[in-house]
């Protein structure tokens, strides 16, 4: 164990030169070094044991962690948060420790106090407060998880961060959606839509204050825009067309989508504020999914004007297109990913599965194994693609999240089937 | 262009009620939090659509069938669909004050995004025919349900077979 922590250390400095070298091919089923951590129950205020809950219950999500705790650890006390018994811990077999204590404000909040701590050199790592209001304890836990996680891979945090998608429930042919929301763990769900309308396909705008989704109305899927915080919500794209795949910006001002006439599907880009939208392609074929480079020059969709789905790239402005996709099968539903240098795309060859290529084109790589995975959108970070996996036959659709380094996906904890994942940005 | 009705609050409710018998609500959903609709100018209720569940199953008993249905990731017409199609056309043609909204659908086999646009197609074949057949394009309107109203449940060629298809839906 001790050896374990010591490599990944020794690795971090690595880390950053390495994304840039050929990514390994295989990756679905492979498993990853797991690093033994404790969490055990912070002192100063009853929600401590709560709190190493969700910090342990997180860590473990990144498939990095053996998080041990809070249960069936001793406790300590708030001046040994920052100076733990090291040999003790170590004597536990765990590498790491994350330490900590809450304590209240005189604003009225309370001050979540974190401490990550190599166990084996008898050292602290890293530390750092979370003043938060009381009932937003979990977001502090988020916080503390995230800086644990960023400390111990080197990469940036993406624990503190919603996620947006279509609830499933009845049967398969008469299915309820509805928009709902929900924090990465799973906690703070809320529906958003009441389920008259099917509803498909939510996104977060960049800051994560906003939605665009497709809902049928009128029979007809049109785009709406809505606001998180008041749920006021409003039609993108006036007029009678069928309107869908939108996306916004990276500076959130427009947003991105399909329109279909006549036979003919095409991508335009209209301002998240309203006006005229201006038509980006124009070829036969059915342009879908189209997806923003993070500085927002380019844009990678999709287009079946060669004679099936393939990924293709333009400029923004809708110049210089040209196909990138050149592997056996058909490619569909891009994401450029948060970092610029991947897209996550869904590939079908038979079944559906969710991979990752360069912009270029090259350095295919397949994340999943599933019979229908579908739909890939990005953690913040760009460290994992979450998804949607749907069975054969009647059953529902889940979500699930796999890191692109390699490592099995992972089912996310919704109360109900669900599809159409779009992970928020980091929370502020 | 737009032939979308406008409808008032009376009008709504007969929306929803059409909709609710067509399409019962699932027996595990509990009421969530409603946060929906805002009586803005872009109110998306202003653009609800009344279905004519009479006609439309006036419009099965003369013309056959109000659905038609279409290879793997195709949207072309076979004679059997056009024979379907004419016996269609002459019932619009014999009905002069309804609309049809003509909506394709998809099997499962599709990404969601792509299937609203191979939806669109098939819906516009269609379209394109009962013109040819002299229905006037003021009474058709078009849309794409992509893969999400499956009437098969199944992952097997019949299901999905079943599933390719366009229905021409009677409208007000």
């Amino acid at each position: 164990m001790r050896l374990i922590l010591t490599a990944l250390l020794a690795t971090l400095a690595s880390t950053a030169s390495a994304q840039d070298e050929p990514l390994p091919e295989l990756v679905g089923g492979s498993v990853r070094t797991s690093t033994a951590i404790a969490v055990p129950v912070m002192p100063g205020d009853v929600i401590g044991r709560q709190v190493a809950e969700v910090i342990a219950s997180d860590l473990r999500s990144t498939g990095m962690f053996t998080p041990l705790g809070p249960s069936g650890l001793p406790s300590y006390s708030v001046e040994e948060a920052g100076n733990p018994a090291y040999p003790s811990w170590r004597n536990a077999g765990v590498a790491a420790l994350v330490s900590g204590y809450i304590e209240p404000r005189p604003d009225g909040r309370i001050t979540l106090a974190c401490y990550l701590h190599d166990v084996t050199a008898g050292r602290e790592l890293v530390h750092q407060g979370f003043a938060v209001t009381g009932s937003d304890w979990r977001r502090a836990a988020h916080k503390c998880a995230d800086l644990v996680y960023s400390r111990l891979s080197g990469q940036q945090p993406y624990l503190d961060t919603r996620v947006v998608y279509v609830a499933e429930t009845g049967p398969k042919n008469n299915r309820q959606k509805r928009v709902a929301i929900m924090d990465s763990d799973g906690s703070n769900h809320r529906y958003l839509t009441i389920g008259r309308n099917t509803v498909v396909t939510p996104r977060f705008s960049p800051r994560g204050d906003r939605l665009v989704y497709v809902s049928y109305i009128g029979r007809k899927p049109r785009v709406l825009l809505y606001d998180v915080a008041s749920g006021q919500e409003r039609l993108l794209i006036p007029g009678d067309h069928i309107t869908f795949a939108p996306r916004f910006s990276p500076d959130g001002r427009d947003v991105v989508y399909s329109m279909a006439e006549n036979g003919n599907t095409d991508i335009y880009v209209v301002s998240a504020s309203g006006g005229s939208p201006r038509r980006l392609t124009a070829t036969p074929g059915a342009d879908t999914s189209p997806s923003y480079s993070p500085d927002g020059r380019r844009i990678v969709f999709e287009s079946d004007r060669s004679g099936n789905q393939q990924l293709y790239m333009m400029d923004a402005d809708g110049s210089g297109q040209r196909r990138i996709s050149f592997g056996g099968g058909r490619y569909a539903s891009p994401s450029w990913s948060p970092t610029g240098n991947l897209i996550a795309f869904t590939k079908i060859a038979g079944p559906f599965r969710i991979g990752v290529m360069s912009p270029s084109g090259g350095g295919e790589k397949i994340l999943t194994d599933g019979w229908q995975d579908e739909g890939p959108s990005w953690a913040p970070n760009g460290q994992f693609v979450m998804f949607h996996r749907t069975p054969q036959g009647a059953g529902a659709a889940r979500l699930y999240a796999v890191p692109i380094e390699g490592g099995s996906a992972r089912l996310m904890p919704t109360p109900v089937g669900g599809s159409d994942p779009s992970w928020s940005p980091l929370n502020n | 262009m737009n032939k979308t009705i406008l409808i008032g609050m009376s009008t709504l409710a007969l929306t929803i009620g059409a909709c609710a018998k067509r399409t019962p609500p699932p027996a595990d959903v509990t009421p969530p939090p409603v946060t929906e609709t805002n009586p803005n100018s872009t109110d998306p209720n202003s653009l609800e659509v009344v279905e004519l569940p009479a006609l439309q199953a006036d419009l099965v008993a003369k013309a056959g069938s109000d659905t038609v249905y279409f290879g793997t990731d195709e949207y072309s017409l076979d004679q059997a669909t056009q024979t379907t199609l004419a016996a269609q056309a002459r019932w619009m043609m014999a009905n002069p004050n309804v609309r049809a909204s003509i909506e394709g659908h998809c099997d499962e086999r599709g990404t969601r995004e792509y299937n609203q646009a191979l939806g669109e197609r098939r819906a516009n074949a269609v379209r394109d025919y009962l013109l040819s057949q002299g229905v006037p394009a003021s009474r058709l309107v078009t849309t794409s349900w992509g893969k999400e109203r499956p009437v098969a449940t199944g992952s097997n060629e019949e299901a999905w077979a079943q599933n390719r298809r366009a229905v021409t839906v009677i409208i007000r």
